[in-house]
């Protein structure tokens, strides 16, 4: 189930000094992120290209429509500071439960240390963990919010992400406040932290139970990717579940399901408009409609002590 | 597969299965010739407990790993046998097949009424192919969760066995929502009113293992693993390749004292010396001495407080570091 998190990968060069035969039928999904690097930072940091139709696009342009491809509508990951300015009111977000960091239990070390990963992460992203939640307003209408940054461990669920939703449930349960919950964290559970990571699936989802039980409104939005652990259980439950087009949402990574019945998967698989074909979205919502769409669903469905 | 296949056994088990045959020759030898060897076999009994003792006692992870997988390993319709009395077995999901992979039904054990829940491997090739090797699709948590909540409303506690390398990874599952189902049985079984006790019997393979593992008390054979993920998933993603399983399901923490430790797990349920397949039968009653032991204790609990100490218990589990007015508190299971 946890397949993707690229940034449990060696180095490329530790990679290659390992063995350079070693690449097996798995995809090397590092130097895949490399090469979109490479073709995001074209000439003076003005051109980029579209992960979807792989068109160049003119980043300006790309910004101004809150980093969707103007030519075929793909949703590029944005960071959860991006998310909470595009869906809060202005200046409404007061981040919560910032007192809680990861730590190592497992002492979890392959090629690099856990430990070590955590705090070069933490240095580059000014994260200490993989989502931010906290209480804002939606057009005036106070919620709890949360988001996961894909950009810190691939936005994987360890301890300190199941005990912040958690937290944040409890607390939209006691404010009797809507809970808003942005996915997109490709990993699911974060596999350095083990068994415990799992737990935090069984964890969260006991909260959700515990404010539906209350009459509490959940509205989960999954963006790219939206995987593994976190879709097999908070994601997963919302009163309403809605996704950003395009966006690749699944148990299962593509490359495990290939392994597995050695054959080739169908063309769209994973995708919101194949979830939403198979029955298991509300509806998909450009991002530039989310916060609008989030706002009426809160006005529809208000809360309602059971 | 140089690992496997002693006789159906395993590499380590070699000095084991030795001793085990000699004794047989002996008894077979003294039978058939009439000559009393009880002596010797007594010896030779005595130093084979030992070697049991001895190497299943100190079984690295990857050790275990294999013993869960352990082609001789009892299996959840082994233990329904051995276990229950009067169970009968229930289908369906109704809402679109019955999946083989689980097995659900009502029973008594020990004079309680249960529901049991369980994944089934299946015993030979086309049983094993119908269940996916006990990887289970939505349709099979689905008809784990119908039966469970028929329990639910009758009162009647829940007794899971775990034992599946993990959810199934395919098309089919994708398209019926597998992620979508697991996350349901989570929500659900927090909020069942009946006690739920879970054991893994033998593999406890990540989501597809927590999807009927949500439970007052969590259990674990005491050669059985339950992971996030397989070694083998975990080395491909760590070193691109499976050769590092041994390494990977030592730093993934995956034995039942590792869970122990990190508070996930209530109690290590013992194993016959030299393992469950050794003595099938003591194995049973060592699981069912230990299910009982725990049932007596919830079924004081009202339905009410069951969900509340489902939802403590929970809410206990993880391993942070929280920081409270300049003081550094670690909190979490550990």
């Amino acid at each position: 189930m946890n397949d993707t998190p690229q940034d449990s990968l060696p180095s490329p060069t530790a990679k290659r000094q390992l063995d350079p035969a070693l690449d097996s039928g798995l995809e090397p999904l590092e130097a895949r992120t490399d090469a979109v690097k490479k073709r995001r930072d074209m000439p003076a940091n003005l051109w980029m290209q579209c992960d979807g139709c792989s068109k160049l696009l003119y980043k300006p342009r790309v910004e101004e429509k809150l980093n969707v491809c103007p030519e075929c509508n793909y949703h590029f990951e944005i960071s959860s500071a991006k998310r909470i300015q595009m869906i809060l009111d202005p200046a409404s977000f007061e981040e919560r439960f910032t007192n809680l960091s990861p730590l190592d239990p497992l002492g979890f070390r392959a090629l690099k240390a856990y430990k070590d990963r955590l705090v070069e992460t933490q240095h580059r992203t000014g994260l200490k963990d993989a989502c931010v939640v906290g209480t804002g307003k939606i057009e005036r209408i106070p919620v709890v919010f949360g988001v996961s940054d894909s950009r810190f461990l691939r936005g994987s669920m360890g301890s300190v992400v199941g005990e912040k939703i958690f937290r944040g449930v409890e607390l939209a349960r006691d404010l009797k406040y809507p809970f808003i919950f942005v996915s997109g964290s490709g990993g699911g559970a974060r596999m350095d932290e083990g068994i415990l990571s799992l737990m935090q699936m069984a964890k969260t989802s006991a909260a959700l139970a515990d404010l539906d039980r209350h009459g509490g409104l959940f509205i989960s939005v999954l963006t790219n990717p939206t995987m593994g652990g976190a879709l097999a259980s908070f994601a997963a439950l919302g009163d309403v579940v809605i996704a950003e087009p395009k966006a690749l949402i699944g148990f299962a990574g593509p490359n495990v399901i290939r392994e597995t019945i050695k054959a080739d998967i169908p063309a769209g698989f994973q995708t919101s408009e194949f979830l939403l074909e198979h029955g298991f979205l509300d509806r998909i919502v450009n991002r530039e409609d989310l916060r609008s769409t989030i706002a009426s669903f809160l006005r529809m469905f208000v809360f309602r002590p059971a | 597969m140089a690992q496997q296949n002693i006789r159906g056994g395993l590499d380590f088990e070699a000095p084991i299965l030795e001793l085990e045959n000699k004794i047989e020759e002996l008894r077979s030898f003294s039978q058939t010739t009439q000559v009393d060897l009880s002596d010797q076999i007594e010896k030779l009994l005595e130093r084979c407990n030992e070697k049991k003792r001895a190497i299943f006692a100190n079984l690295s992870p990857w050790q275990k790993v294999l013993t869960a997988r352990h082609p001789r390993r009892p299996l959840s319709s082994d233990y329904l046998q051995l276990m229950m009395d009067d169970f009968v077995e229930l289908f369906g999901d109704r809402s679109f097949r019955d999946d083989p992979s689980i097995v659900t039904g009502f029973g008594r054990l020990g004079g309680h009424k249960v529901c049991v829940v369980g994944h089934r491997k299946g015993k030979d090739t086309a049983e094993k192919l119908a269940c996916y090797f006990g990887c289970s699709h939505p349709e099979g948590y689905r008809k784990a969760l119908v039966k469970m909540q028929l329990a639910d409303k009758f009162g009647i506690p829940i007794i899971t066995l775990i034992n599946t390398p993990g959810a199934y990874p395919g098309v089919g599952a994708e398209e019926r929502g597998q992620a979508f189902i697991i996350a349901k049985n989570l929500m659900e079984m927090a909020r069942l009113r009946v006690p739920i006790i879970c054991t893994v019997i033998g593999e406890g393979g990540s989501g597809g293992a927590l999807g009927i593992g949500v439970g007052n008390r969590n259990l674990m054979l005491e050669h059985s693993y339950y992971s996030v993920i397989s070694p083998e998933g975990c080395s491909a993603i760590l070193w691109k390749n499976t050769e590092f399983k041994e390494r990977a399901a030592e730093i993934l923490k995956l034995t039942a004292e590792d869970l122990l430790g990190f508070g996930i797990i209530d109690e290590i349920v013992p194993e016959p010396p030299g393992g469950a397949h050794r003595e099938p039968v003591r194995a049973a009653q060592s699981l069912k001495e230990a299910i009982l032991r725990h049932l007596r204790e919830l079924e004081k609990l009202s339905g009410e407080d069951l969900v509340k100490a489902r939802y403590q218990k929970l809410k206990r589990m993880g391993v942070y570091e929280e920081e409270t007015a300049g003081l550094l508190s670690l909190a979490g299971s550990a």
